[in-house]
């Protein structure tokens, strides 16, 4: 966090209510997102419980199992948590659309999926629990003695890449709600509390006659907002505790069924709140205008998931336990390469971000004062095309050197070079830039209009990333389909596909 | 009401805000935090655990020891390279119950140790021990779940948790929490070995935690090394010391007492009496108190009031040196007032930020 979050924080506090962190939207969202709210039995390793699921605002199914402890029962809700997600991912895979690419070291036409799946939950415990649903899955065999619905282990799968893909910055395939919202806004509590959906809902979109003080206050009560999962209220757990008990002992099929959906209404009653806060966050979301890197970064991930879906089509094999050294490298490689390029693509997509490199001297705005649209100089062979623009700032940016090449995120195009840099008695600078390119290949004046800033513009000038370009994505060589993705493929023995789940 | 007394869980609770002399004196005094939360008008926190987990632990604790502890040894064996020979186990926990029962235990403990430590009974696992730790004038009697018998020369004490360990991998923070109260343990023995003649040494300062395997019932151990906690948990006990010391300094008419009247009669002290006392104790609240003191949710309404910046958690407080109300701090970020010398540089840095805050954003800088 920096001192701009900090002080962000503080202005929340004040006013009891969020501040923004961010004027565009960083995250990609679908236009049919598949929200997915899990719950599962306290004190097991990964039982699943309930599930309030679907694609469709007014229409949240709800998936329960009566008998949690029950291999057979947890199978059967794997199978329909199956049924509900594999159709919807299945939906993305019929239209495509082509495009360049590498592939095997050669240049190819290759097709992609033109729109793709994406996966909400509420917060970081919902996709460590899909995970572990994955991974208690994922070996599962069809066949044989131990066989379960083919949709089981292929959800472990699917589940497996998604949440592996959730790690990657930028990628937008499977996403939870508290994160995607902090990224956007910051509220008067602290992050440990913006954990809580509901409370930070609270603080972003107070209800009326309310500040964020008192909706984070109000949503903190479990009897009024239950805990978004997937851990339930351990108050809950009592009333289900006794319902559990009794539907295990019923001994007739009326009295089960009764049973059963007093069970689906109390569980229902947990998860229907916390329904309607994730698609209160999708609004939110949706009323950012996007980013300009986000199509992109989406792009790349419908190409992801087209060749996943291509691959599971194909071979199939699931995802080792564990990545051997050589690939668990390559993807600590990837991870950071994911990160520095999701950080460079913020900065030039959004001021407020680009802000915090202002604030640590990276970056500087300034207004257009005067240029020299015709200047040519001497270069090594014959004279050079640089025009010159002359800014002036309020403050003196302490980390840039004369010399240091500097990009506008709005002239994205067009390297420039710090030539000189004056202090002006008021505490203000006025800086020289040389032009060093995006004059529409003309190699003397006059370039043409819009090539050179015009006096009275506001512009601003980084250091960061003047190598390559923050869009730029690794080309499909450097990108198996596993990037981002599961370790290496492993084929399951007997023993795994009978792993214990009690 | 006899004050509560300490266990592992809660000495390990007092490494994580070691600043804060409200919750060390409180906990010296023996005090219900839950309780006294409910006095003072604030929910004491969500710490209730759920009959789902409680069931679940007490399964496989009984799991781990059945069938005379097979597979504990299994585990001791493999994990510490335990010679073959069959160990024999002392399960002290006969009598269960009342605070003379656990009187019995420790010193029965005790008796057991003395022929441990002469190597009389050098293959001698501990089931259900009662160690004593001295704290602050008081005694607290802590139950590990095992004591390993003399392997290599040493003991280990063995920590039996219920989340599970997938593909080797436990939940970090829950990892962490088993080792602060193992550390405690340790802790506890090594004072118990020397008040009986022998080395510290003779315990090891690595635990084994026994949990789940994958999303099976099969015990899995690791060893895991506790020097850190260790340190941790001795600067704590040497500050709960102190910590007499604070609640001497407190007002003449302050009292803690709960208590009240007969069996459901008034209070013998009044809530505001109450509260004044805790008011006069200084606290330091941080965000992550709400994860472990029952007090947390008083603090954090009196952290609001008091304007106190560091409720908003992460670097917030450091990012702020100086600077302890969050009005004061916008004020001077505004330049509503100016900062005096030695607050200029963090004033500066304030000030830049609301500048470019407001340029992004379009709007006035305090607007
Ligand atoms: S909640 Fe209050 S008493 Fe407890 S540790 Fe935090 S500041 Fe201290």
């Amino acid at each position: 966090m920096s001192v701009l979050t900090t002080y962000a924080r503080l202005r929340a506090a004040e006013a009891g209510r969020a501040e923004p962190l961010a004027t565009v939207r960083h995250v990609h969202l679908a236009a049919r997102p598949f929200v997915l709210i899990p719950l599962a039995l306290a004190g097991e390793a990964c039982a699943p419980l309930a599930a309030l699921v679907g694609a469709e605002r007014e229409r949240p199914e709800l998936l329960i199992v009566a008998e949690p402890r029950d291999r057979t029962q947890r199978f059967a809700f794997v199978a329909d948590l199956a049924d509900r997600v594999l159709p919807h991912l299945d939906s993305f895979t019929r239209d495509t659309e082509e495009y360049t690419g590498r592939r095997d070291g050669a240049k190819r036409i290759l097709t992609r999926c033109t729109e793709a799946p994406q996966i909400l939950v509420p917060n970081p415990g919902g996709i460590a629990f899909l995970r572990l649903l994955g991974r208690s899955t994922r070996f599962r065999g069809t066949e044989g003695p131990h066989a379960v619905p083919p949709g089981v282990p292929l959800l472990g799968k699917w589940l497996t890449w998604f949440t592996d893909r959730a790690e990657f910055p930028g990628s937008s395939q499977l996403l939870a709600m508290t994160e995607a919202l902090s990224v956007h806004w910051a509220t008067g509590q602290s992050g440990t509390e913006d954990g809580n959906l509901a409370s930070l809902i609270g603080w972003i979109a107070p209800p009326d006659g309310h500040d964020g003080h008192e909706a984070a206050r109000l949503a903190e009560d479990p009897a009024l907002r239950p805990p978004a999962g997937p851990a339930t209220d351990p108050v809950f757990d009592h009333t289900l505790h006794e319902l559990l008990d009794r539907y295990e002992r019923a001994g007739t099929d009326p009295l089960r069924a009764a049973l059963r959906h007093q069970l689906e209404k109390q569980l229902r009653s947990q998860l229907a709140p916390t329904w309607d806060l994730m698609w209160r966050g999708v609004d939110l979301l949706r009323s950012l205008p996007p980013g300009a890197s986000v199509a992109g970064r989406w792009e790349f991930d419908r190409t992801l998931f087209t060749d996943y879906a291509a691959y599971l089509a194909e071979t199939g094999l699931p995802q080792a336990r564990r990545d051997h050294a050589v690939g668990a490298a390559r993807r600590l490689a990837r991870l950071e390469d994911a990160t520095a390029r999701y950080e460079l693509a913020r900065a030039y997509d959004d001021p407020l971000v680009m802000a915090e490199h202002e604030l640590a001297g990276r970056a500087f705005t300034g207004v257009v004062i005067a240029t020299d649209p015709s200047r040519m100089v001497k270069g090594p062979r014959s004279a050079l095309f640089r025009p010159l623009v002359t800014l002036r700032t309020d403050a003196l940016p302490p980390r840039l050197e004369l010399g240091d090449k500097v990009k506008s995120p709005t002239r994205r195009d067009q390297p420039a070079r710090l030539l000189a840099v004056r202090a002006l008695p008021d505490g203000d600078a006025e800086i020289d830039l040389e032009l060093e390119g995006g004059l529409a290949r003309k190699r003397k004046p006059p370039a043409p209009p819009g090539c050179v800033p015009e006096p009275g513009e506001e512009l601003c000038y980084t250091v960061l990333d003047t190598g390559h370009s923050p869009l730029a994505f690794p080309d499909d060589e450097a990108t198996p389909w596993t990037h981002g993705g599961p370790p290496t493929p492993y084929t399951p023995t007997e023993d795994d596909a009978d792993e214990a789940w009690e | 009401m006899p004050p509560l007394s300490y266990d592992a869980r809660k000495i390990a609770a007092l490494t994580t805000n070691p600043g804060c002399a409200r919750r060390a004196v409180l906990d010296a005094a023996g005090i219900d935090k839950a309780r006294l939360a409910g006095r003072l008008g604030a929910t004491p926190g969500a710490f209730t655990q759920s009959p789902f987990a409680l069931t679940r632990g007490r399964a496989f604790e009984a799991l781990v020891k059945a069938n005379g502890y097979a597979e504990l040894i299994t585990l001791l064996r493999a994990e510490l390279a335990a010679p073959v020979e069959e160990a024999r186990v002392a399960d002290l926990a006969a009598a269960e119950g009342d605070r003379a029962s656990v009187r019995t235990r420790a010193r029965a403990t005790e008796r057991l140790l003395k022929r441990v430590i002469a190597e009389e009974d050098s293959r001698l696992i501990l089931d259900h021990p009662v160690l004593t730790l001295e704290i602050a004038g008081q005694t607290a009697y802590l139950e590990p779940d095992a004591l390993s018998h003399r392997i290599g020369d040493r003991i280990h004490v063995v920590v039996i948790k219920s989340f599970a360990a997938i593909d080797g991998q436990a939940d970090p923070r829950k990892t962490a929490a088993a080792a602060r109260e193992a550390a405690v343990h340790v802790l506890a023995l090594r004072r118990t070995l020397t008040g009986l003649g022998a080395s510290a040494d003779l315990v090891a300062d690595q635990f084994l935690l026994v949990c789940p395997k994958d999303f099976s019932n099969r015990p899995y151990g690791r060893l895991i090394d506790l020097r850190q906690q260790l340190d941790a948990v001795e600067h704590q006990l040497r500050r709960l010391a102190r910590a007499e010391d604070l609640a001497g300094a407190l007002d003449a008419d302050a009292s803690l007492d709960l208590s009240v009247q007969g069996d459901q009669g008034p209070p013998v002290v009044s809530d505001d009496h109450l509260a004044r006392t805790v008011e006069s104790l200084d606290y330091l609240y941080e965000p992550g108190c709400l994860d472990f003191c029952e007090l947390s949710r008083h603090c954090r309404e009196k952290a609001l009031a008091a304007g106190a910046p560091a409720r908003l958690g992460g670097t917030v407080g450091g990012d702020l040196p100086g600077l302890d109300h969050i009005a004061v701090a916008l004020s001077l970020a505004h330049g509503q007032a100016e900062p005096d010398e030695h607050r200029r540089e963090v004033v500066e840095r304030l000030r830049a930020a609301a500048r470019l805050r407001a340029r992004c954003l379009g709007r006035g800088v305090a607007s």
